[in-house]
């Protein structure tokens, strides 16, 4: 009785804000999504499952959400075969400097997502850095990379792809250091090549945790938000608009004139309850790869 | 066997001109910040590319430091993440002690609900949140910003203090229960103390991811400006001086060395942290 009591008192403070923060929020959120209601004013209409109606028919939505999804099936896997390519030459122990390396491609980590967006945005300007290395190399014309439909959700994916990859050479790190020097050792002696090994023997060791990394790289990208909003704000023409910068313009911008609270949480519950499916999914998926491992 | 501890030397050379060269692309974009915060604005469009300033200058951050108020943004940074962070660890220090070391009544749905939580987007709570911070009457606030901010349920960290506390060997409990100790002075006098590490590593990457939320301040700052962070005073900077690239170079550069200078103090903490949430 006592230790229960103990227990539960320590949980109290994670449990109050929790439910304060995102416990109570996700239920209101079902609330707000039957209102037509702009957050300025007391009352409101209910309006039952019109804004979901609406949603189904917005274009601009289903645009946008698609969007989340091409940015996640394009970012995931060019982030894991990197980040796993620089984790094995930096897990040599032979090879000199691996402390020093590791530090630099983990430095756009820690730095500020909007903050590195907005620097971005001059770097792949028509004026920026970019541009003038092709010019000078290649004689090739200035291009617009954020400004044209073609090509802006490539560059996004690949400055994405260069901010968040030294997470997930932690996370390769992490999994290549539990597979024992002996192995490499025992291989070598048979006269495998570093490319052979890697192949053969260090990806199917990595499998497991291979499908954590997948599981956390994919609902961080369908999460995305800092990036775009300052590195192209959805454009140009919604081609990278994704489902968090469209509800922030619903709910918050006064791009729209009044904000629509209701139409916003609507379209931010029907993307959650799908990110939240595919999480359970690909855990699952996982959980099986795992087992198929054990025995 | 000696022969297998050294690589080939052109090997070796090829690897590192390799990744010497892809290392220089990597943090070209703040090498490139760095320097253009220390042009004039002449010479920043004159010589796109380079990063060695032809004069070097302090004016562009006078001019964000004053004018642009990012006094006012930095202090406010320093004043949420601190408060920030101090409530995270307490909680999470807690809940992860009783988590990681007892058995009790529902442990299994609370961890249950709180892993679940990772795949919730903030963009799904934040139309909420604001208005509960709104009832509160503190839309706009520092206050707000960190109450929001501590909100959710941090289950890295969890994790990461629940898988500590689990190692600590049983019979440091007993003898302090010996002792005449209680439930709450074994956590104060016996385990925290043990935990240092982990309480460093919850630190560092709370510091580092307060420092660089954008969503949540951005919301709710909007109707007060004086009580921007850093993110979103740069953002809101950028949308008033299009064109004002060194002074945007330099508001960067004053947001995001500090953090740099904190990881690089640091980053043995950061990495066990990021390493240890894909272990448990």
């Amino acid at each position: 009785m006592k230790l229960n009591f103990w227990c539960w008192f320590f949980l109290l403070p994670t449990i109050f804000f929790y439910l304060l923060f995102t416990g109570y929020p996700i239920i209101s959120s079902i609330f707000y999504s039957f209102r037509n209601w702009s957050g300025m004013t007391v009352t409101y209409d209910w309006v039952g499952f019109a804004n979901y109606k609406e949603l189904l028919k917005d274009q601009l939505y289903w645009s946008a959400f698609f969007n989340s999804f091409k940015y996640t099936i394009l970012v995931v896997p060019a982030e894991m075969i990197f980040s796993l390519v620089v984790a094995y030459v930096l897990n040599d122990f032979r090879f000199r400097g691996r402390g020093i390396y590791r530090t630099l491609f983990f430095l756009p980590v820690i730095t500020t997502a909007s903050i590195v967006g907005i620097i971005m945005v001059f770097i792949w300007s028509v004026q920026g850095p970019v541009n003038g290395v092709l010019e000078f190399f290649l004689n090739i014309k200035p291009l617009n990379f954020l400004g044209n439909k073609s090509s802006a959700m490539l560059t996004v994916v690949l400055i994405s792809v260069w901010k968040d990859c030294g997470t997930y050479m932690i996370y390769w790190l992490a999994g290549l250091q539990s597979i024992s020097k002996d192995i490499y050792e025992a291989a070598e002696i048979d006269g495998a090549g570093r490319s052979r090994i890697f192949i053969k023997i260090v990806i199917p060791l990595l499998l497991p945790i291979g499908g954590v990394i997948a599981l956390l790289c994919a609902v961080n990208s369908l999460k995305v938000f800092d990036m775009i909003k300052t590195l192209t704000n959805g454009g140009p023409y919604f081609a990278t608009d994704v489902v968090a910068t469209f509800v922030y313009r619903n709910a918050f911008s006064s791009e729209l004139g009044m904000p629509r609270l209701g139409y916003a949480s609507a379209a931010s519950l029907l993307f959650g309850a799908v990110v939240i499916g595919i999480g359970i999914f690909l855990n699952i998926i996982k959980t099986k790869i795992q087992k198929k491992d054990d025995f | 066997m000696k022969k297998s501890n050294k690589m080939p030397f052109k090997i070796q050379i090829l690897k590192q001109g390799l990744l010497l060269a892809l290392s220089f692309l990597w943090i070209y974009p703040f090498l490139w910040m760095i320097a253009a915060s220390f042009k004039t604005k002449n010479d920043f469009f004159a010589d796109r590319l380079g990063l060695i300033p032809k004069i070097i200058t302090v004016e562009n951050f006078k001019r964000v430091w004053t004018e642009a108020h990012f006094d006012k943004y930095f202090l406010n940074t320093v004043i949420v993440t601190a408060c920030t962070v101090v409530l995270v660890l307490i909680m999470t220090a807690m809940a992860g002690y009783v988590l990681g070391r007892y058995d009790f009544y529902g442990k299994n749905i609370i961890l249950t609900i709180f892993l679940a939580s990772i795949t919730i987007p903030l963009v799904t709570t934040i139309i909420p949140t604001y208005q509960v911070i709104k009832n509160m009457n503190l839309v706009g606030t520092k206050t707000g910003l960190i109450l929001a901010g501590a909100g959710g349920a941090h289950v890295v960290f969890l994790m990461l203090f629940a898988g500590y506390f689990k190692q600590i060997p049983k019979e440091m409990e007993e003898a302090a229960k010996i002792d005449g100790c209680n439930f709450l002075n074994l956590f104060l006098f016996v385990m925290m103390p043990l935990a240092k590490p982990i309480a460093t590593t919850v630190v560092i990457m709370e510091t580092v991811w307060t420092w660089n939320a954008f969503l949540l301040p951005l919301v709710l700052t909007l109707s007060n400006p004086s009580s921007r962070t850093l993110a979103v005073g740069l953002y809101a900077f950028k949308g008033e001086n299009t064109i004002d690239w060194t002074g945007i170079a330099a508001g960067g550069a004053v947001s995001v060395i500090p953090i740099i200078v904190l990881f690089l103090a640091t980053q043995k903490y950061f990495v066990d942290g990021i390493a240890g949430a894909v272990k448990s």
